[in-house]
């Protein structure tokens, strides 16, 4: 064992510790680890914004290449900060317009081929009883229809309209059980990171993999 | 029994991870299909390929996607693939750094001319459609300030068609941005990590063949290790995983025993 002397790796250590003790009660120490958190990432995503972004995307090609075109953008910039101006805070709308309509624009029928289209085809299938597959097609088929017919509220569910909303749910049950299962497994994953880093890079304990 | 303080099962479950770390029983890490396709794809590229390696992550998530990228990055070096290393998060290339580094030492590789590391740019969306149809005119420099023009790394990488692979490890929604501007319209070849919490809603996409594969949380990071025989930080935690997962589906048995009998003692008495 030997004790990390870097001032960082201590700073990290006392602030997993703060927010791990929340686990006990609320304290000061967890509210201090959650205020810097937040000024830091602000703190962190202003700098590097303005010297990854700012300078070469804006400064140096308007003022040193002359590309005077990109003021436009810049005025849009400009319109959405004023928000926070109430007087001229109506200004804003035009970026945001702007900003949804190039956004929607682009997303959209992409958007409808990459999650819509394609998984509809992908529910078209070869169904069999005689193959692994195509018993496999089966179950994805019967649970795309059953959970389509589950979320069709426009007809009551009765008679088989209804069994079918039945099955529906316990494939839309099976999915959340998968989905909780793998919440579990990620939350404990991030405490295990921090027991790594304070076994490891802390108290420098040499760990068996 | 049922009104144990929530602390106590803290207590429990935290020292049911912090033991085995101590205490090894080498149990298995079986491989799944989805992380043994990505490997397979992989180790078919050659030395002139390219591999896209883009960390869209924040610290939050850093534990389980972490050992994900730098597991496909030692992958890549090891066999000589020329890799693109980047991010779409503002916080990305500062966490995959000295991963990039230290890899990049015990494999002898050089920058800019065995892989490149790029700085993080502003646009989501924008970046990955610039990277499609000209990657100079979304990475002007690399991370380092030199112009990618000077890198020898890009004299045959410009665009779309000279990438093999691209991989989006997030804790987000990240991976639709390349599915939707890059693999639909241009289809280049996808697979992504992700985290456990996202890893149920990939699936239908690797049914569909829109992603190759997936690395789903700390456990596909360690099935990679696994195949690439370097067992390193994923591995190490898989073991606390085991035994915290056993230790839960034991509180939940005891939990709903003990609601059934409390049940069963209210109805009695009714």
């Amino acid at each position: 064992m030997q004790i990390s002397m870097n001032p960082w790796v201590w700073i990290g250590v006392f602030f997993t510790f703060s927010v791990l003790s929340f686990l006990y009660k609320d304290n000061p120490f967890y509210k201090l680890a959650e205020h810097v958190t937040v000024g830091v990432s602000i703190g962190y995503g202003a700098v590097i914004i303005y010297f990854n972004s700012f300078i070469p995307r804006f400064y140096q090609p308007v003022f040193q290449d002359g590309r005077i075109e990109l003021i436009i953008p810049a005025i849009l910039g400009l319109m959405m900060i004023l928000r926070i101006v109430p007087k001229y805070s109506w200004l804003s709308r035009y970026a945001i317009c702007f900003t949804v309509g190039a956004g929607s624009g682009m997303a959209i029928p992409r958007s409808m081929q990459a999650s819509v289209l394609r998984q509809l085809e992908a529910t078209m299938l070869n169904l069999s009883f005689t193959s692994g597959e195509g018993i496999n097609n089966i179950i994805i088929f019967v649970g795309v229809l059953t959970v389509l017919i589950y979320f069709f509220f426009s007809k009551e569910h009765k008679g088989v309209f209804g069994g079918a909303a039945k099955v529906g749910i316990w494939f839309l049950m099976i999915g959340f059980g998968a989905t909780f299962g793998y919440t579990v497994m990620a939350r404990l994953s991030l405490f295990i990171g921090r027991v790594l880093f304070v076994l490891r890079d802390f108290l420098g304990i040499g760990l068996a993999g | 029994m049922i009104q144990i303080d929530r602390r106590i099962i803290y207590l429990i479950i935290a020292l049911a991870m912090i033991l085995p770390f101590f205490f090894q029983m080498g149990l298995p890490i079986p491989i799944t299909k989805e992380v043994k396709d990505i490997y397979d794809y992989i180790e078919t590229l050659t030395p002139d390929d390219v591999v896209i390696l883009s960390a869209d992550y924040s610290p939050s998530v850093e534990p389980e996607l972490s050992p994900m990228f730098d597991a496909l990055f030692r992958h890549c070096l090891k066999n000589d693939i020329k890799v693109i290393a980047m991010s779409l998060y503002i916080e990305g290339p500062g966490l995959i750094a000295p991963m990039i580094q230290e890899a990049a030492t015990d494999y002898k590789k050089v920058n800019g001319v065995d892989y490149a590391f790029m700085p993080w740019v502003i646009g989501y969306s924008i970046v990955v459609m610039n990277m499609m149809e000209n990657i100079n005119r979304a990475f002007p420099t690399d991370y380092y300030g030199t112009a990618i023009s000077e890198l020898p790394i890009f004299q045959n990488i410009k665009n779309f068609e000279d990438y093999d692979l691209i991989v989006s490890f997030t804790g987000s929604s990240a991976y639709g941005l390349w599915l939707t501007f890059g693999h639909e319209p241009y289809g280049v070849t996808l697979a992504t990590g992700v985290t456990a919490v996202s890893a149920a809603d990939l699936y239908p996409y690797i049914q569909s063949g829109q992603f190759l594969g997936m690395l789903g949380g700390l456990k596909g990071a360690a099935e990679y290790e696994t195949l690439i025989d370097e067992k390193r930080m994923a591995t190490m935690g898989m073991e606390a995983q085991n035994w915290a997962h056993v230790i839960i589906i034991l509180f939940i048995i005891i939990g709903n025993i003990g609601h059934i009998a409390i049940s069963r003692q209210k109805k009695a008495r009714s």
